[in-house]
């Protein structure tokens, strides 16, 4: 085993160390045991430092990668293995992993102080830690899925932490049922990628893949190529919380708000991306198609729904689907690069945000429970405001990731949302079909600015809207909640990401992760958002052009009817049967220019469409020029369509949910009816014959028997009358005997 | 004498010992009938032994040593005495734990193993 290996296990197997300790023996450590799954988590976290700047940075090679594998499932000659595998994308997933959940357990030592079942608390979170590692470390689907699962455990169990809420645990029963649908997907993906290339290890169907890329991939599998990818997308949409599968994430903040911040934030649900990025290769231009307008969608959707919120963890719920439906767009649209990195950027700043309002709410608590009044609602912003002299630090840092939520320059938000803008800019104007996507793109982006920016100034801005005196028991909360928040927004500033403010590419992030070869879409299609093609240089020869007629294929079944896609097309048909590299270099070269067009485009747009949201909430909500109430009230429908959530919890209630109650209505019935009486009626048959066979055995058994008894009784009754205990008597009887005898030998 | 006498006193007292066992209420006087019943079964033995030979065996028995008659009524009678005795010792030490017990030697007093 390659020695960095062995510190990937430690650093896996830590935290189900802290898991097991915590669940068997937690209760009786002093104190609850939090130091156990906490110290666990913190060596994971110097470990993975240490790989990441001992020898990623270092190696400064894109195709850095170090694997193990060991047998999982044998049968007959064909077997299953697992493995570990650290390359460049692990590394970072490691970091951004070990950082939020350590950051996490340090900010729930003082979040949960006072809770009950802390010990089990921190067993789940260590459980959680360790699920993700293993899920990020795996080197293939199979290993994947086991990981996304135990995953989905933790988040189940986390989200109805406080079950004797009511909402809580049937928040977490949600998310575990509306993620089952997801992985329905997830499963059967799983069987067709098994019976189309015997291997769920990805280094080997990359290499299947880029075999085919020098062949051409086989006209039948293109089909199921594309199923494949939509099936593991399913799994993607339910873990990512993507449209149409959203609706459990907004409810899991139910649950704890740093395993909010934990898991429904940065780091379990960003896990649908992760699995988008490992299989990025198998995905054919049609499953890329559903992957940008679904993820678009969802982007656009969850902003317009997080306007109308005034739950302070719930705006941030819907901020967290939106930004995700940003990531799961990016790798729709080729901005593969750009997608993890968003995910990494938006880990750190969202899961500051959660803790920013964590701190919030712990504030508010405490000054409801200093009043004693335990009615209201400490999540609500109505009930907040000014709350920004109070919370000094929660403030700046809470203002500094909101700042790169939305994307302001100078930020580590703007660097990766604008690449993924810009990729699908660059979509739309290679592709001209496809002009939705950046609509999507930027009216999201407009969107988070204005939502983000009404609820710092409805939280830390204005006067405070609480009982008058209440105020004075508002107080900063301790260094183990701020710290968290310190260290979360200080990774919000762009150099630990890119030297240059206004270019990722510029960065150590997009030359270590570079988009892999795509066999099937190869020609023809952005790869990556302002730095073309790196990975086709070293690659210029004849593979492209073989795949280059697939591609035309791809695009006459996607985009039939449209005239500037099929013009498109045709010139790259063109070019894969004429001429081959002079076409090629052209392209390239036209796509370089696409994309820097793109890039500055996207930049000046973002940053003036921001700049205008954050003076329209500015206007609405400090300066109370505009007044929203009067919005409201002109737009009612679309006020109540946005604070309904675009009704998706009632339609989901009134098809599925019903559906599945009348099925199980049914079910009942033939249970109940049927099934109970067959049972009942085998039972009653039993108990009939056993009647009669109980009247045989009472009657001639017991009767032989008995009789039997009775008879020796009888008989040893008679003859203990003989016994006296009369010796002459004895003589007596014995002489008449000898005399009997004599008489009858004489006669 | 013929051998008639010998049976007939044999019988006398083997009537007697019965009759003493079975009249007596005394446990003592019970072993003397018993005494009695083999003695009688004694002379019985002997006096065969003594007429048996004359008649009808004689040339076996005279040439072995006898006069006359069989040796094995008389060792039977022997082992006939020596059985007595022990008889006699085994009956008189129950008879001693019998008046330990119950401060009488009346058999009518002892029947514990009535059924």
């Amino acid at each position: 085993m390659p020695p960095l290996i062995s510190v990937c296990f430690v650093i896996l197997l830590l935290p189900l160390l802290g898991f097991a300790i915590q669940i068997f023996v937690g209760r009786r450590l002093p104190d609850h045991g939090w130091y156990v799954p906490t110290g666990a988590i913190l060596a994971g976290l110097a470990l993975s430092l240490w790989i990441f700047f001992g020898h990623m940075l270092p190696a400064d090679d894109p195709g850095w990668s170090i694997s193990f594998k060991w047998e999982f499932i044998r049968i007959g000659d064909f077997s299953i293995p697992l493995g570990i595998v650290l390359d460049n994308i692990t590394a970072v997933m490691l970091i951004v992993v070990t950082v939020v959940s350590g950051l996490v357990h340090v900010f729930s030592t003082g979040y949960m102080k006072d809770d009950p079942r802390k010990s089990r608390y921190f067993g789940y979170l260590g459980l959680f830690s360790f699920s993700m590692l293993w899920l990020v470390l795996s080197d293939n689907l199979l290993g994947i899925f086991v990981g996304w699962e135990l995953v989905g455990l933790s988040s189940y169990l986390l989200i109805g932490f406080w079950f004797e809420k009511q909402s809580a645990s049937d928040a977490g029963k949600k998310a575990f049922i509306v993620n089952r649908v997801g992985d329905l997907g997830f499963l059967l993906a799983l069987m067709i990628v098994m019976w189309l290339f015997q291997t769920f290890d990805l280094a080997e169907l990359r290499a299947v893949m880029a075999d085919f890329g020098l062949h051409g991939v086989p006209g039948h599998m293109e089909f199921w190529l594309t199923l494949t990818g939509i099936g593991l997308f399913c799994g993607a949409v339910g873990k990512s919380a993507q449209f149409p599968l959203h609706v459990w994430l907004p409810d899991a903040m139910e649950g704890p708000t740093p395993v909010s911040a934990l898991i429904h934030a940065a780091t379990m649900v960003a896990a649908g991306v992760y699995l988008m990025i490992r299989i990025f290769f198998l995905l054919t231009f049609d499953a890329s198609l559903v992957l940008a307008y679904v993820g678009g969608f969802t982007a656009f959707m969850s902003a317009t729904i997080a306007v109308a919120q005034w739950d302070i963890k719930r705006v941030l719920a819907y901020s967290t689907v939106s930004q995700l439906g940003y990531m799961i767009m990016a790798v729709g649209v080729g901005a593969y690069s750009a997608g993890l990195l968003h995910l990494m950027t938006h880990a750190f700043f969202k899961a500051c945000l959660f803790l920013g309002s964590g701190s919030v709410i712990h504030a508010i608590h405490h000054v409801y429970h200093e009043v004693h009044d335990h009615g209201r609602d400490a999540q609500d912003m109505r009930n907040m405001g000014g709350l920004r002299r109070h919370m000094p630090v929660t403030y700046w840092t809470f203002l500094l990731a909101t700042l790169a939520l939305a994307g302001v320059p100078l930020t580590s938000g703007f660097l990766s949302k604008d690449a993924i803008l810009a990729g699908s800019l660059a979509f739309g104007m290679l592709h001209p079909g496809h002009w939705l996507l950046a609509v999507f793109g930027f009216g999201a982006a407009a969107l988070t600015a204005f939502y983000m920016f009404r609820l710092i100034f409805l939280t830390f801005h204005g006067e405070y809207q609480g009982k008058p005196g209440e105020e004075r028991h508002l107080r900063e909360n301790k260094l183990n909640l701020t710290g968290p928040l310190i260290i979360l927004s200080g990774l919000s500033v762009f150099f630990f990401y890119s030297p240059n403010p206004t270019d990722a590419a510029a960065g150590w992030f997009y030359r270590l992760v570079p988009q892999p070869e795509q066999p099937v879409l190869s020609v023809g299609y952005p790869s990556g958002a302002g730095h073309a093609g790196q990975s086709e240089l070293d690659d210029p020869g004849a593979g492209e052009f073989a795949s280059a007629g697939l591609v035309k294929r791809a695009f006459a079944t996607s985009v039939t009817g449209d005239g500037g896609a099929d013009s498109h097309a045709e010139e790259t048909h063109g070019g894969a049967a004429a001429h081959g590299g002079e076409v090629s270099a052209g392209h390239d070269a036209h796509q370089d220019h696409v994309h820097h067009t793109a890039h500055v485009r996207a930049m000046i747009l973002s940053v003036l469409i921001v700049l205008l949201s954050i003076g329209a909430a500015w206007l609405t909500y400090l300066r109370r020029k505009i007044s929203a109430e009067r919005v409201a009230a002109a737009l009612p429908r679309l006020h109540r369509f946005l604070k309904g959530k675009w009704f998706f919890d009632e339609l989901y209630h009134a098809t599925a949910v019903r559906l599945t109650m009348g099925l199980a209505a049914v079910c009942a019935w033939i249970d109940r009816v049927i099934i109970d009486g067959i049972v009942d009626g085998t039972a009653w048959v039993v108990e009939r014959k056993s009647f009669l066979v109980g009247i045989f055995d009472d009657g001639v058994i017991d009767g032989g028997v008995n009789g039997l008894g009775w008879l020796s009784r009888t008989l040893g009754k008679g003859f203990r009358r003989i016994q006296t205990g009369d010796v002459q008597g004895y003589l007596v009887g014995a002489l008449v005997g000898v005399i009997v005898i004599m008489l009858i030998q004489v006669l | 004498m013929s051998l008639h006498f010998y049976l007939t006193i044999g019988a006398i007292l083997f009537v007697l010992g019965l009759l003493t066992m079975l009249t007596k209420k005394n446990a003592v006087a019970v072993l003397m009938g018993v005494e009695l019943v083999l003695n009688s079964a004694n002379i019985n033995f002997v006096a065969f032994s003594r007429f048996s030979g004359a008649g009808g065996l004689a040339g076996e028995s005279a040439r072995i040593g006898f006069e006359s008659g069989r040796v094995e009524g008389q060792v039977m009678g022997i082992f006939v005495i020596i059985l007595a005795a022990a008889e006699a010792a085994v009956a008189m030490a129950i008879v001693l734990n019998l008046y330990r017990q119950h401060k009488a030697i009346d058999i009518d007093a002892v029947s514990q193993l009535r059924g």
